[in-house]
């Protein structure tokens, strides 16, 4: 019985091999932009006879001709189509009616993740269907799907997420939003957390060193955000999650188009963490508890004839954090010794303006004009130990592009000024520091249209805290053959450290802080300067008619100057000058495949050599896995009735991690030097039931690693041994959410 | 400081001080057919003095340029265009040169408008 089954099968086998079947539907869009099918279609293998029609459904079956690869679609009144064939199933493919004359759409996507390989710079653009894949809700969480940035826990009670690129923390990443600085100064631990994912159009991450345009602070690399914008995005937008840890949130967009030029939105997010989770038993809380409210209002003007386009944009947010001993009562027990608590209160005022104008006669010559104005206030204790910091700051910059010749010779240049006033109280000492910088800049690029292409800029800064200085960038390409792309560039970077807002876990602890600072302008301290060079080779290639893509990266950054952290007393936090060396040498190798129809992988390996020279010696940089692999596995089944389901699955593993010295404490608050390696495990499934609405429920950390004791001396959080900040996993378990997303 | 805004000034200065005939925007139709053919008849374009700016439509088969008309003209461009493969009014492509352009480029077909143009 089994025996003729399976000969039976496999006879249908054999002879699906000989008449295998190539089928598929042929639509066109109606006037509301849906699809209906088209009959009577002219379905045919390219330079051949072999050919059929659409039936009244606009389906089609056409026998397979390994040799005839391309099929053409044609009909009357539309535009002809012609589509390689790798794949039984064709899908819908859409006919564009002659009159629209647009473009012809195959209906296959481009990725949600994209390398480019033209771009002089290391550029990879994420979209907002990328950002979908991740759980949640915010900026930091929207990299956990992507190779390119690594996301890391601050510590084990701030809960904060902190990115890193090139094994560099965030403060040696420039982030902008819309090609203005964001997240700097004192937003620089917490600042990832204050952008909704739910606003953010797409990402682009530049690896090395950025452009001159935005600024001299960017050393590691360049991340910027584009938010959605009034007069192209949904009208209305509406997305609740909620987790298990009670952790739940909330964000709606309204956009109103006013007239065929301006457009108004208005931008709501709210979240709250109202979970007492300690399930490790250890008194404190392993999430913070927290309330945000974040609004933004946006207004996009573009008028196409004239050549003026604008945005202006006021956000403002109110932040609070409550960490510590789940015991710890706010009233009763703030800055005292009855319980270890802490509270960290933002509240944050962003205003924006950007006005262009491209010439009407001349469509590569614009200017732009670009200003913001911010003013963050926090508020802050934790324990016993009191941090407040204000920061008000100002930024303009003006950017003239035009070209020399033709446009194979483009350059940008223009002037900027930027004014950053930091008021702090550290315990009971204050600190404050005004910067204000004036600069110009002049960029250059240049295309020789057969492969070759660079851009090169130069700024000039003068600058009251670190003089007047030379800010060189420099991006090449070169195509060494077909599709394939080798990049390489340097750059140098200049940066006063911001010691306490960019270190604010050393306050959960009892470490005692040490500047060893001499005349500096910055506590004491000099500025960083550091060196970045890179080189990367991406290969984009057909494999089994599917496209597939192959990059190495090599990237080393040399400090001249740093500041260096260090946390190899376990008694002491200490900051003082580099004297010595201190580099990050990393190399990533990507590989992204759709191995199946709609089904892609996504690989990383990621190696890490990060070295400084501590007082103590040459040492490691703490907390730094030695190597990350990164897996993602995404599939997509074909959309029906406008329905579809989404698959998302995610593996990091984190090679070990050198723990900062604690061979001084007694014994039992004594750790292992190295923190074993792990893996952590995330997937979604979403659910579309139509272009409005879609459902999704997920896993994150669904391995459930946590690190064992993620303090130490919780018992006694006012001795001397208390400690926070030594965390190299997660402190809570494996968590699983639900939401959904409505949009008209 | 200050000669660095002088500089920038100047830079500013000459680009805005282009008089119109540096700057003459001409329209012309070029034959072709698909993206391909939008780089090839742009590159050929562009790398010829004095045009500052070249971009060819597939659709409407109209070709765009920006040029100084002291040191270009549009006989001088049709000529270049022609000499890689591409007809316009008043100029023919070489027929050797014609005959080595990839299938879905000899626009001289019309069999050729229905081939993938798309993706190239």
């Amino acid at each position: 019985m089994r025996l003729s089954l399976l000969l039976l099968i496999m006879f249908a086998f054999s002879q699906a091999q000989a008449q295998f079947q190539v089928n598929g539907r042929v639509v066109e869009y109606n006037d509301k932009g849906k699809t209906i099918p088209l009959p009577n279609a002219n379905v045919y293998w390219l330079s051949s006879t072999i050919g059929t029609t659409t039936d009244s459904m606009g389906k089609f079956e056409i026998s397979y001709q390994p040799s005839l690869k391309q099929l053409v679609i044609s009909s009357v009144g539309y535009r002809s189509d012609t589509i390689p064939v790798n794949r039984p199933n064709l899908g819908n493919i859409v006919l564009i009616s002659n009159v629209v004359l647009d473009e012809v759409v195959v209906e296959k996507q481009v990725a949600p993740l994209q390398k480019s390989l033209f771009k002089a710079q290391n550029v990879v653009t994420v979209d907002s269907r990328e950002m979908l894949k991740a759980a949640c809700c915010n900026l930091s969480e929207s990299f956990e799907t992507n190779p390119s940035v690594d996301v890391n826990l601050s510590d084990a009670v701030l809960g904060a997420k902190q990115i890193q690129m090139l094994g560099l923390t965030s403060p040696y990443l420039m982030f902008t939003q819309e090609n203005m600085p964001a997240i700097r100064g004192a937003s620089q631990v917490f600042g990832l957390s204050f952008i909704p994912g739910s606003w953010i159009e797409s990402i682009q991450i530049t690896k090395g060193a950025g452009s001159v345009l935005n600024g001299f602070e960017s050393i590691s690399g360049h991340i910027n955000s584009e938010l959605v914008k009034p007069l192209t995005d949904k009208r209305f937008f509406l997305n609740m999650y909620a987790n298990n840890f009670e952790r739940y949130e909330f964000n709606s967009r309204f956009n109103h188009v006013i007239t065929d030029e301006l457009g108004v939105g208005l931008y709501v997010h709210a979240n709250l963490r109202n979970g007492y989770i300690d399930n490790n038993d250890d008194s404190f809380f392993d999430t913070p508890l927290s309330r945000q409210v974040n609004l933004m209002n946006r207004w996009q003007f573009v008028d196409s004839e004239s050549g003026w386009v604008g945005y202006a944009n006021i956000q403002y947010l109110s932040d609070t954090k409550e960490i510590g001993q789940t015991d710890f009562d706010l009233e009763t027990d703030k800055l005292t010794t009855n319980a270890w608590g802490s509270e960290i209160a933002t509240s944050r005022l962003d205003l924006s303006a950007k006005v262009g104008y491209v010439f009407p006669e001349l469509p590569y010559q614009s200017f732009g004009f670009q200003t913001a104005y911010s003013n963050h206030d926090q508020n802050s204790f934790y324990g016993l130990n009191q941090y407040d910091i204000d920061h008000q700051s100002f930024y303009s910059n003006f950017i003239f592009s035009s070209i020399i010749g033709s446009t194979q010779n483009k350059f940008k240049t223009g002037a900027s000024f930027t004014y950053d006033g930091f008021k702090e109280m550290v315990n009971t000492i204050p600190f404050r520091r005004n910067d204000n910088a004036i600069g110009a800049f002049f960029e250059y690029s240049y295309d020789n249209l057969e492969g070759l292409s660079l851009v090169a800029g130069l700024r000039v800064d003068n600058h009251n805290n670190l003089g007047t200085f030379l800010t060189p960038r420099f991006h090449m390409r070169y195509s060494l053959w077909d599709k394939a792309s080798l990049r390489a560039s340097f750059g140098r970077g200049k940066r006063g450290a911001n010691i306490f807002a960019e270190n604010q876990q050393l306050f959960a602890s009892s470490r005692q802080i040490v500047i060893n600072g001499t005349n500096g302008n910055y506590y004491g301290l000099n500025p960083e300067k550091a060196w970045n060079y890179g080189l990367s080779f991406i290969q984009k290639l057909y494999l089994w008619n599917r496209v597939m893509d192959i990059s190495i990266d090599y990237y080393r950054t040399d400090f001249e100057d740093q500041v260096v952290v260090d946390w190899e007393n376990p008694r002491a936090i200490s900051f003082y000058n580099l004297s010595g060396k201190s580099y990050s040498n990393s190399i990533q190798v990507d590989l992204n495949y759709e191995i199946l129809q709609d089904f892609y992988l996504r690989a990383t390996y990621k190696y890490f050599d990060v070295v400084t020279d501590y007082n103590s010696g040459t040492l490691d940089r703490p907390l730094q896995p030695s190597y990350r692999f990164f897996i993602n596995l995404g599939y997509e089944t074909q959309m029906k009735n406008e329905s579809q389901w989404r698959f998302d699955f995610t593996a990091n593993t984190l090679g070990r991690q050198r723990l900062p010295d604690t061979s001084s404490n007694p014994s039992e608050f004594q750790l292992d030097g190295w923190a074993p390696s792990y893996t952590l495990i995330n997937a979604q499934v979403t659910k579309v039931f139509s272009n409005k609405l879609e459902f999704y429920i997920g896993g994150e950390n669904i391995n459930n690693f946590t690190q064992s004791s993620p303090i130490i001396a919780p018992n006694d959080p006012f001795g001397t041994f208390f400690d926070s900040t030594v965390l190299f996993g997660p402190v809570l378990g494996s968590a699983c959410y639900a939401g959904f997303r409505y949009k008209i | 400081m200050k000669n660095t805004f002088l500089i920038l000034l100047t830079i500013l200065t000459v680009a805005f001080g282009h008089g119109q005939d540096k700057n003459k925007s001409v329209n012309f139709e070029i034959k072709g057919n698909c993206s391909m053919c939008k780089n090839r008849i742009e590159k050929a374009a562009i790398k010829i003095k004095g045009v500052k700016f070249a971009s060819w439509n597939s659709e409407t088969k109209e070709f765009h340029a920006i040029i100084d008309e002291h040191k270009s003209s549009i006989d001088a461009i049709k000529k270049e265009i022609a000499l890689v493969g591409h007809d316009s009014d008043g100029f023919t492509a070489p027929q050797k040169v014609y005959d080595s352009l990839p299938e879905c480029c000899k626009y001289r077909d019309p069999n050729t408008m229905h081939m993938d143009h798309g993706k190239h």
